[in-house]
């Protein structure tokens, strides 16, 4: 063990959080971006619906009062403070768990989530008209990718950056696979030369969400098959935002919470961990296809969600103990998992004072 | 030296009040001067500019207030003059030793009042005043405390009258807050305004938060050698929030919430991720009513089931104590003179406003009679709120205020108008005179300590008496110079 520092278990999980959203935002970015690009005449309505397939978030939206079409989908994702799957609803998020690790945080860090949280908070919906969009979309990828670097220059790296990245790339694992998931949901024109056509451009655009294009050219074929980017996504062992590398990161984390940090807690989400990575590595690519590429993104998407309850279970407070993993349990566990328990959170409008005599400056 | 500022502000006229800049003081030495030929030298512009550029920096590090309403959270800065306000040499000395006092002798009230209670049977201070306080906690009642301290962090609020003499106007003993303004503040002189700083030298801020763990480490019961100290704060919802991160940082000690602590055994563990770990002494920021469930309220979820068992068992420290509220209490603030002089022997060093307690049948007379020239203040109010200034209200307020205090005469103390001294102060208008107070934070554990300075509260209201930031109020950065302040010569 080389340290012997304190990190309070809801630290940690504010860490994991924050982590979290803020990957969220990128990628929501990304899939923003890549869907403008899908979009084609005519076709307007089923691209951007389809995001909201691919984030599973049908009900909530029709909950929100929103209509399916384009104009609706981006205001749900990029204006709508009340959809906590959107953009500002994750800010907002990830800046209540950076207020909580203030102590634990650069100075910078906090800085620049602060001033990013105002920046998000005055996009309005002009900015989603036209070319403005991805004006926005960039600037959100910016804000994030300038988090990252301050965060990799100034987080002191003692178990709570292990958390904080543990957060990233379970996240991305996630988001990666429902970048993939996006093409179930385009409608291709039906066949010949049309076809074939939109699928290369569709498979581009993935890619580019991805931030694979240039590495994909340079290693694919000449002519490259669907397969070869699924592959790519999936499992390059290089390419910073496929599955398997984020996978790959998360157990390498997990051993070293254990190994350095003496946490023996961490066996059992190393085990999930392991067995994740095994999907994703034992069964060929056309084989996937073959079968259902949506049905297998289904069930990495439900692992990657056994991977942080089970992170939650080990170190974090107020998760449920495991009971046995019986397919209902799996699901309730794995529903728990995609956001932040609140059971600790003060609650807002109660006890809000010190109460009595405040002696605060107000 | 006068033409000095009538060159740099010829408009600037403080009245009948003492200002903090303009007024000779012969060890201030030459810095007022130079404080006002460098501002005119920046010029009003640039001073703008500069301030808002502050300003910003405050929003976007996050130096900020919420204020909750309804349905909002709108985060706040205490807005920041860029003027300083100079404390002298002498005059910090003399501020410096009545804290002390005043806090020595707090403190041995309390350790009265919550053993034998001497000071009632001898008569000095009334037994209802005490025993029928709200604030008082009979769980304190023969319970000693380390180093006889009850006040650990006190602040208190002091201000200058018209002739320059300094006057007590309140005393915070549960919970004060501030510190971390003044600590940033001067970073903020620092990276905005490094040239008008040049060549002063000033007594430094910087150690606060490690006198603070280290008065902190005194307390922690038995003989550890590094005892677990926590900062307990009510959470991000406080809005205090920012100066407990502050202060959980500058000490370098964890900021837990309620829900991190748990009581086993009569003793106290926070909630890691390699399991539950001892705490020692805990820093708390959220009042004596929220901090167990078991014992005060039953409703509350700030704070740890348990805590106060543990810590009459020995096993953890509290600060401040609970029940520290007795003594800072307006209504006792009346009796500080006697106080002082009860268990010191000594004549108070900065003494009290002249107070009229309504309690009293003469002090109630003399309120009533003159109503229009004082100023009337609820005893358990704090904030500025339910002050009514005789001078300045209208007669339905007057007849208003009477009827409060005829209602229930006890719950009210009046005071004369102070005309608090002002300082230079940058208002839309150029530089002109605002009203200021000050408060000097005191740290005690084994012995007491004073961060030299304080948090400068000034009302950047034209003709405003009332400091408070709920109601208008900034803050200066408060110059307490060294005794050497000029040897590093102009630059």
């Amino acid at each position: 063990m080389r340290f012997d520092t304190v990190l309070l278990s809801r630290d940690a999980e504010g860490l994991f959080w924050m982590a979290r959203y803020l990957e969220r935002v990128e990628n929501l970015a990304r899939l923003i971006d890549v869907t403008q690009s899908f979009e084609s005449p005519g076709y307007e309505t089923q691209a951007w619906f389809g995001l909201i397939q691919i984030n599973a978030d049908e009900k909530n939206f029709e909950a929100r009062g929103f209509s399916p079409d384009a104009l609706h989908v981006k205001r749900f994702y990029l204006l709508d403070k009340g959809n906590p799957t959107s953009i500002p609803a994750n800010i907002e998020d990830a800046r209540t768990n950076a207020r909580t690790l203030r102590p634990l945080m650069s100075t910078e860090m906090w800085r620049q989530i602060n001033v990013f949280h105002r920046f998000v908070g005055r996009i309005t919906a002009e900015d989603l008209e036209g070319d403005s969009l991805s004006r926005v979309c960039t600037a959100l990828k910016d804000g994030v990718q300038a988090h990252t670097g301050i965060t990799e220059g100034t987080l002191y790296r003692d178990q709570g950056w292990y958390f904080y990245h543990l957060g990233r790339v379970i996240e991305r694992a996630d988001q990666t696979t429902r970048m993939l998931d996006i093409k179930y949901t385009i409608i291709l024109p039906r066949d010949g030369e049309a076809k074939r056509v939109a699928e290369l451009t569709q498979w581009n655009a993935v890619l580019r969400a991805g931030a694979g294009y240039h590495a994909f050219k340079r290693h694919a074929r000449a002519v490259f098959s669907a397969e070869d980017v699924v592959d790519f996504l999936l499992r390059d062992p290089s390419s910073p935002r496929s599955v398997l590398l984020s996978v790959r990161r998360a157990e390498a984390y997990l051993e070293d919470l254990r190994r350095i940090y003496g946490l023996s807690r961490a066996n059992e989400p190393m085990e999930v961990a392991e067995y994740l990575r095994e999907i994703l590595t034992e069964r060929s690519t056309g084989h996937i296809l073959a079968t259902g590429l949506h049905e297998y993104l289904d069930v990495v998407q439900i692992h990657l969600q056994r991977l942080a309850a089970a992170i939650g279970r080990a170190f974090f407070r107020d998760w449920r103990p495991d009971d046995g993993v019986l397919p209902a349990d799996l699901l309730a566990d794995a529903a728990s998992s995609q956001s932040q328990s609140q059971g600790y959170a003060p609650l807002k409008n109660l006890d809000l004072g010190s109460g009595g005599k405040a002696e605060a400056l107000a | 030296m006068n033409d000095i500022f009538s060159r740099a502000w010829p408009d600037y006229d403080s009245g009948r009040y003492f200002c903090e800049l303009t007024k000779p003081r012969r060890d201030a030495g030459p810095v007022p001067g130079w404080l006002a030929e460098r501002l005119s030298k920046i010029g009003l512009t640039a001073l703008r500019g500069r301030a808002a550029a502050a300003e910003t920096e405050l929003i976007d590090l996050g130096v900020t207030f919420t204020v909750y309403s309804d349905a909002t959270a709108i985060d706040r800065i205490l807005p920041f003059d860029c003027i300083p306000r100079i404390i002298t040499h002498g005059e910090w000395d003399l501020l410096e030793r009545a804290c002390i006092q005043r806090v020595t002798a707090l403190n041995l009230f309390l350790g009265d009042i919550y053993g034998k209670g001497k000071i009632i049977k001898d008569g000095i201070i009334p037994a209802e005043l005490v025993y029928g306080n709200a604030n008082y906690r009979p769980e304190m009642q023969d319970f000693p405390v380390p180093h006889g301290t009850y006040v650990h962090v006190c602040g208190i609020d002091i201000i200058r009258d018209e002739h320059g003499d300094f006057r007590v106007l309140e005393d915070n003993a549960r919970t004060p807050s501030g510190i971390s303004y003044v600590i940033e503040n001067r970073h903020l002189m620092l990276r905005t305004f490094p040239d008008l700083m040049a060549g002063i030298r000033l007594r430094p801020v910087d150690d606060y938060g490690r006198r603070l763990r280290a008065a902190m480490s005194e307390i922690a019961p038995g003989d550890l050698e590094d005892p677990q100290v926590v900062l307990l704060s009510p959470g991000i919802y406080n809005s205090a929030y920012f100066e407990h991160v502050f202060l959980a940082r500058e000490m370098g000690v964890p900021l837990v919430v309620g829900s991190d602590l748990v009581v086993e055994n009569e003793r106290v563990y926070m909630r890691t991720i390699t399991g539950l770990r001892p705490v020692h002494t805990i820093y708390r920021r959220l009042n004596d009513d929220f901090l167990d469930p078991d014992v005060f309220r039953p409703e509350s979820m700030l704070g740890v089931r348990g805590l106060i068992g543990a810590w009459k068992a020995g096993n953890v420290a509290i600060a401040n104590a609970v029940g520290t509220g007795v003594a800072d209490d307006k209504a006792v603030y009346a009796y500080m003179p006697r106080i002082i002089k009860y268990y010191l022997g000594e004549e108070p060093l900065i003494q009290n406003v002249q107070t009229n307690i309504c309690r009293e049948k003469e002090g109630l007379a003399y309120t009533l009679a003159n109503l229009d020239k004082l100023v009337t203040k609820p005893v358990g109010e704090s904030g500025g709120y339910g002050i009514t200034i005789g001078p300045r209200a209208s007669k339905e307020e007057l007849e208003a205020s009477r009827a409060a205090i005829l209602a229930d005469p006890a719950q009210w103390i009046s005071q004369p108008m102070i005309g608090l001294s002002v300082a230079p102060t940058l208002t839309e208008a150029g530089v002109g005179p605002r009203h200021l107070d000050l408060r000097p934070f005191i740290i005690t554990g084994k012995e007491s300590w004073v961060l030299p300075g304080g948090l400068t509260r000034v009302a950047l209201k034209h003709g405003s008496l009332i400091v408070n930031s709920s109601q208008g109020g900034g803050s200066k950065d408060t110059w307490v110079l060294a005794d050497d302040f000029a040897a590093g010569g102009p630059p």
